[in-house]
C-alpha cells in the first residue's frame, strides 16, 4: 500500500494560486473608470455576444476576466442574489458591498476547499442616483480577497502595466469620450489603440433613473472613439 | 433554507434557469404570492381592486383603472394603483383581492426583468403574456379560497410594431383581446361603453378619453368603482404604450381631461 506524498498547506496553496493566476493572465484585460457620468468599463473583447460586462442590479454593474463558463455562472449567481434581496427587502436594500462580499465567500471556498480553484477576477461596481457622485468599485480575486479601489480598476493579466500608466495618466472628472479614449489606448498595443471592433464597452449612467447600466456600441462607441 | 447571504448557486440539474418565479420557488417558496393559503375559505372581507380597462388605438394601447378598492361594503381605499409598468413595453392591471394582486405584480416585474438580464434578451410580448398566465394559474389554489386575481396585461409589440391587449380567468387562462378589454367588477358597464365608442385607428388622445369615459360611466353603475373625485383630486390612472414605451399620465393630465368630460355633452342621459 503506497501512502501519499506529503506537500505542505504552503505549497498546496501557491499551486493554486499560481494555476488561477496562470489561466487569468492568458485571458484579455478590463478596465473600469470613475468618469463624469458615472462608471466606464472599457474589455478587450472582440466577441459582439459572449459578454464580459453585464447589468446585476438598478445600480450595479458586472464585469471578469479569466475563464467565460465560470465567470457566466458567477454572474447569473449574483443576478439571482440580488434579485431575490431585492424581491424580498427592497430594491434600494440591495448593495455592491454585500454582492462584492458574497462572491468572496464563494470565491474563497472554492479556493480553499475544491481541486481546482475558479480562474476568474471579478469587478463590481455601483454608482450613486443623479444628484449623487458617490461611486464604488470592488474587485475581487480569485481566491477570495475584495479590495475597495477608487477612481479606476483593472483587472486580467495586464493589470499592473495598465494600473502604472493609469496612475500617469487618469484625472477626476473626466468626460465619457476622454475615458474611453484613455482604456482603449492602454489596452491596445504599441500599434496603437483598440478599435470600435475589438472593445466591449459599458456605462453605469447615474443620470439614468432606475437601471442605470447601458452598453456603448455601434455608432455611439465609434463617434466617441473617434 | 438557504443561507440568504450566500451566493444561490445550483448543479445544473436543478439550475432554474431564467425564470425568477422557479427560482424563489427553489429557495424561498413562502414568498411566493399565494404561498400558505389552505383550509377553509377566506370570508374575510378584503380589500379588492374593481375596474381597469385596456384599449389598443392606432400605434399602441391605453392602459387605464379607477382608484377605489372596496372590502364588503367599505371603501378600503380612495388612491390604490391598479396600473403597473411591466416593462419598459407593456404594462399590467388588476382586479380582484388587492393584497395577492400586487405581489403578483411584483413578482411578474421582477421575473421580466431577470429573465432579460440572465439571458441578455428580451421576452417576445406573448413570452411575457404567457408568463403572466403561468403566474395567475399558480395562484389558482388562493383563487378557490376567494383570492382571485385576475389582471390585464398589454403592450406594444415591437416585432409587429402593434399594441396587443390579453385578458386571463383565474386559472392562467389567456385570451388575446382584438382591440379592447374591461376587467373587475364595473367591466360589463366599461367594456359596453368603449364597445360603443371604438374606432380602427384611433388617436391616442380619443383612445384616454374613451378610457376615462368608460371608467366613469362603470362608477356611474357599480358600487364598487370610484369615479372622478373632484373634491380630493383623484382621477384614474392611466399608461400609454407605444413605440417610445410604457409612459403613466401626470395626475394634472388626466385631471385636465376629466374636467373636459365633465364640463361636456353628458351622453348618458339626466336619469336611467
Amino acid at each position: 500500500m503506497s501512502m501519499p506524498f506529503y506537500v505542505s498547506p504552503e505549497q498546496v496553496m501557491k499551486d493554486r494560486a499560481d494555476y488561477a493566476r496562470k489561466g487569468i493572465a492568458r485571458g484579455r484585460s478590463l478596465i473600469a473608470l470613475e468618469c463624469a457620468p458615472g462608471v466606464l468599463i472599457v474589455a478587450d473583447n472582440p466577441s459582439r455576444t459572449l459578454s464580459k460586462i453585464s447589468e446585476i442590479y438598478d445600480r450595479i454593474a458586472f464585469a471578469a476576466v479569466g475563464k467565460y463558463n465560470e465567470f457566466q455562472m458567477l454572474r447569473v449567481a449574483g443576478v439571482r442574489h440580488a434579485d431575490l434581496k431585492g424581491f424580498s427587502y427592497s430594491r434600494e436594500d440591495v448593495s455592491a458591498k454585500e454582492l462584492a462580499n458574497a462572491y468572496a465567500q464563494t470565491l474563497g471556498q472554492v479556493f480553499t476547499h475544491e481541486m481546482k480553484p475558479y480562474e476568474v477576477e471579478l469587478l463590481v461596481a455601483e454608482v450613486g442616483g443623479p444628484d449623487d457622485d458617490h461611486a464604488e468599485m470592488y474587485h475581487v480575486l480569485y481566491d477570495g480577497v475584495v479590495m475597495d479601489e477608487q477612481d479606476y480598476s483593472v483587472l486580467g493579466g495586464q493589470a499592473e502595466q495598465i494600473t502604472e500608466a493609469l496612475k500617469e495618466e487618469y484625472s477626476t472628472g473626466m468626460s465619457l469620450g476622454d475615458a474611453l479614449k484613455l482604456g482603449a489606448k492602454l489596452l491596445g498595443s504599441d500599434d496603437g489603440p483598440l478599435t470600435a471592433d475589438q472593445l466591449e464597452v459599458a456605462l453605469l449612467d447615474r443620470a439614468r433613473p432606475r437601471r442605470a447600466f447601458r452598453r456603448i456600441k455601434n455608432d455611439e462607441l465609434a463617434s466617441l472613439l473617434a | 433554507m438557504p443561507d440568504p447571504s450566500a451566493l444561490p448557486l445550483f448543479s445544473p440539474t436543478v439550475d432554474p434557469g431564467p425564470s425568477f418565479a422557479d427560482l424563489l420557488r427553489h429557495v424561498a417558496p413562502h414568498q411566493l404570492p399565494g404561498a400558505g393559503v389552505d383550509g377553509e375559505p377566506v370570508n374575510l372581507d378584503i380589500p379588492h381592486g374593481t375596474t381597469v380597462v385596456a384599449i389598443r388605438f392606432a400605434n399602441g394601447v391605453i392602459m387605464a383603472g379607477d382608484r377605489r378598492a372596496t372590502a364588503g361594503y367599505m371603501i378600503a381605499s380612495r388612491r390604490i394603483e391598479k396600473v403597473f409598468p411591466a416593462d419598459d413595453f407593456s404594462g399590467v392591471s388588476i382586479a380582484g383581492a388587492a393584497g395577492p394582486a400586487i405581489e403578483m405584480v411584483k413578482l411578474f416585474q421582477v421575473q421580466l426583468e431577470h429573465y432579460e438580464k440572465v439571458q441578455g434578451e428580451v421576452l417576445s410580448l406573448e413570452g411575457k403574456a404567457n408568463q403572466l398566465g403561468q403566474l395567475v394559474r399558480a395562484n389558482l389554489p388562493a383563487a378557490m379560497q376567494g383570492l382571485a386575481v385576475v389582471p390585464l396585461f398589454a403592450g406594444y409589440d415591437t416585432a409587429r410594431e402593434r399594441g396587443r391587449v390579453f385578458s386571463y380567468d383565474v386559472t392562467g387562462g389567456r385570451y388575446e383581446e382584438l382591440d379592447f378589454q374591461a376587467q373587475g367588477s364595473g367591466s360589463i358597464h366599461a367594456r359596453n361603453w368603449i364597445k360603443a365608442g371604438w374606432s380602427e385607428g384611433m388617436s391616442a388622445d380619443d383612445a384616454i378619453g374613451l378610457a376615462i369615459a368608460s371608467l366613469f360611466a362603470a362608477a356611474d353603475e357599480d358600487v364598487a368603482t370610484g369615479g372622478p373625485d373632484l373634491v380630493r383630486r383623484i382621477f384614474p390612472t392611466i399608461a400609454v404604450i407605444d413605440a417610445d414605451g410604457y409612459r403613466a399620465l401626470v395626475d394634472e393630465d388626466v385631471e385636465a381631461r376629466s374636467q373636459n368630460l365633465l364640463q361636456g355633452a353628458e351622453r348618458g342621459g339626466r336619469e336611467s
